[in-house]
């Protein structure tokens, strides 16, 4: 890099130059410094017995006491489990899909086809949570749901999905890979595209099958995309997505359902500990940035592009 | 007929395809097939369901098509007085938020665009940080009742207001469309940056544009969770909110079979709950046609990383 120090003369005309520039910036600083930064400062009351009626500035310091009681609970140890058990078969399970529904999409070879198979499995992702999970819900139902309806027609007892732990997860699995699989083709199909066509042409003249290509032209060309979207899952190994669990949790599947967003919410806002939850956000928030640099760090040391 | 055909024939299969190849092809489209029909049979099953009548389907629960469309659900589902202030919540909620949101959006991607500003890059790196660190739940909401956001039509969209992957996205279009000189040629002309951006600039991202507004106001039509936060009374609850009262909570938070039968349940027919997740997602389906030729592009548009 070139030192390159203007002036202070100049570089306040530089500043003057461009004075409507940083005017137009200015609401963008002021958002993320409020909806930003200000709660990254707000992490404080992880270490305070944090009243409203004293604010930040006045509540009692408590040095690590919230962390040293959380580490001692056993529902903590509980919520962490269900969180990575989560993740992880999320990792295993959802995260592959979306790579090879593109790889197979790129071969459908009815161009119109595919295309309209596209809107259908986009769709989902452009539906709240709340209707994913409501639909869900209601379709698991032991009551009025269709796939109890099937049961029972065929003999079966009903069977209460939602509210039986080993079904749970395999219900979170499905509704992720619904709503989620489609939109994240995406991505991936814009890295296929971008793939230069010479490499196939190649790979054909030398007698590549097209099974051949797609593995040995078409996954190498999507490595780097791939790489950068296993990095940020790593990175949300601790995070499950407040909205889905919420949804499809309830009083009976809560032993393995229950993750560090909704622990926080109903310790923090439906029981009113505010400093103890914030101990429990803190420690996610800063578990989750640990994994994220060290996946990077991998990553680049296998020379990878990195996220940052 | 036969003998001259066979040898191109051969050679065709050689070089183009085998019929591993065919095999490839076939097995690729059943698959997405299936898929396609997977995520896209629950939401016909809600659609048909919603315009049975209550007594048809308790007569033949599996029955898919109706025999006879009636519109008794959607009529109850409108009755709800809930339901509809909470439609005109949800729409308020969106046009406001989709507003604030593309115009913070151009304001805030143009100067982060333009290389001469001198601070650009401490800024951007704030902005990317918030991407993979955030304060979490319970700092946000001590800052939003610190500033009296909470509980008011805002507080469903301002926290909201810029979503710093949007803001990237729109600042790496406008670098790859936007070039230097075009920008100098209007300054010679002693236009002023704002000026610039808005009779230049704008004009040159409508697809950009075009784009964001289909990613904000699907997010704000569908979000759950600023509501959930931060609003209390319910005469400010959107859809989400009222859906998961009327389509979740009524069946989920029971622990036995024999709970689901209360009287709370039998007042919310199923027909009726399909009926109003219906009403709650037709806005999207009406539009999604015409949005998704935006999407597509606006997520191939700005993915180069700087």
């Amino acid at each position: 890099m070139t030192v390159n120090v203007p002036s202070p003369a100049r570089r306040r005309k530089r500043i003057w130059a461009n004075r409507y520039l940083y005017m137009l910036l200015v609401p963008c600083v002021v958002y993320f410094m409020v909806f930003s930064y200000a709660p990254m400062f707000g992490l404080v009351t992880a270490f305070q017995e944090f009243k409203y009626s004293k604010g930040i500035w006045g509540s009692p310091w408590v040095g690590f006491d919230q962390f040293r009681y959380l580490f001692g609970l056993k529902d903590f140890y509980r919520v962490l489990g269900n969180s990575i058990t989560l993740s992880v078969l999320r990792l295993l399970l959802c995260f592959p899909v979306p790579i090879i529904l593109s790889l197979m999409l790129n071969e459908i070879p009815f161009p119109r086809y595919k295309r309209v198979t596209q809107t259908f499995i986009y769709l989902p992702y452009f539906i709240s949570w709340v209707i994913i999970g409501g639909i869900m819900v209601n379709l698991l139902s032991p009551t009025w749901g269709i796939i109890n309806m099937v049961i029972k027609s065929l003999g079966g007892e009903a069977v209460f999905f939602l509210g039986k732990d080993r079904y749970f997860r395999g219900i979170a699995i499905i509704s992720h890979i619904w709503k989620q699989a489609g939109w994240d083709t995406i991505i991936y199909l814009a890295a296929i595209t971008a793939i230069n066509p010479d490499l196939y042409e190649a790979a054909t003249i030398d007698g590549a099958s097209r099974l051949k290509r797609v593995w040995h032209v078409t996954l190498p060309g999507i490595r780097s995309t791939i790489v950068i979207l296993l990095l940020l899952s790593v990175g949300g190994l601790m995070s499950n997505g407040f909205e889905q669990m919420r949804i499809l949790q309830n009083g009976s599947n809560l032993q393995v359902s229950d993750v560090f967003e909704t622990y926080t919410y109903r310790i923090g806002l439906v029981n009113g500990r505010l400093s103890f939850a914030s101990a429990v956000g803190f420690f996610n928030s800063v578990v989750g940035f640990v994994l994220l640099t060290c996946a990077n760090f991998i990553a680049k040391l296998c020379g990878e592009e990195g996220l940052f | 007929m036969t003998s001259p055909a066979l040898p191109r024939k051969t050679v065709r299969n050689r070089v183009l395809r085998s019929r591993s190849d065919y095999l490839l092809e076939g097995f690729s489209t059943l698959v997405v097939t299936l898929l396609a029909i997977f995520c896209l049979f629950p939401f016909v099953y809600v659609f048909f369901v919603s315009f049975m009548s209550y007594e048809e389907y308790i007569a033949n629960p599996l029955r898919i098509i109706p025999a006879q469309f009636t519109l008794t659900a959607y009529a109850k589902v409108w009755d709800y007085a809930l339901i509809r202030s909470a439609y005109s919540v949800s729409i308020r909620v969106t046009v406001l938020g989709t507003l604030l949101s593309v115009f913070l959006l151009i304001i805030s991607a143009y100067p982060l665009s333009r290389k001469q500003l001198g601070g650009r890059k401490v800024i951007m790196g704030m902005i990317l940080f918030t991407m993979y660190f955030n304060g979490g739940m319970i700092p946000n909401y001590i800052i939003i009742r610190a500033i009296g956001l909470h509980d008011t039509l805002g507080v469903m969209f301002i926290p909201w207001a810029i979503g710093a992957f949007n803001l990237i996205l729109m600042k790496n279009f406008i670098q790859q469309t936007v070039s230097e000189s075009l920008e100098e040629a209007a300054k010679v002309d002693g236009a002023n940056d704002i000026y610039i951006l808005f009779r230049v600039v704008v004009p040159l991202i409508k697809p950009a544009i075009a784009t964001m507004i289909v990613f904000c106001a699907v997010t704000f039509w569908n979000n759950y969770y600023l509501a959930m936060m931060y609003v209390s009374s319910r005469k400010l609850w959107p859809l989400t909110l009222v859906l998961r009262e009327l389509v979740v909570e009524s069946t989920s938070d029971i622990s036995t079979v024999s709970q689901m039968l209360t009287a709370e349940n039998r007042a919310h027919p199923f027909t009726l709950r399909m009926a109003a997740i219906v009403i709650t997602i037709a806005p999207i389906l009406v539009i999604y046609p015409f949005m998704q030729r935006y999407f597509i592009k606006g997520l191939s548009l700005g993915s180069v990383k700087e």
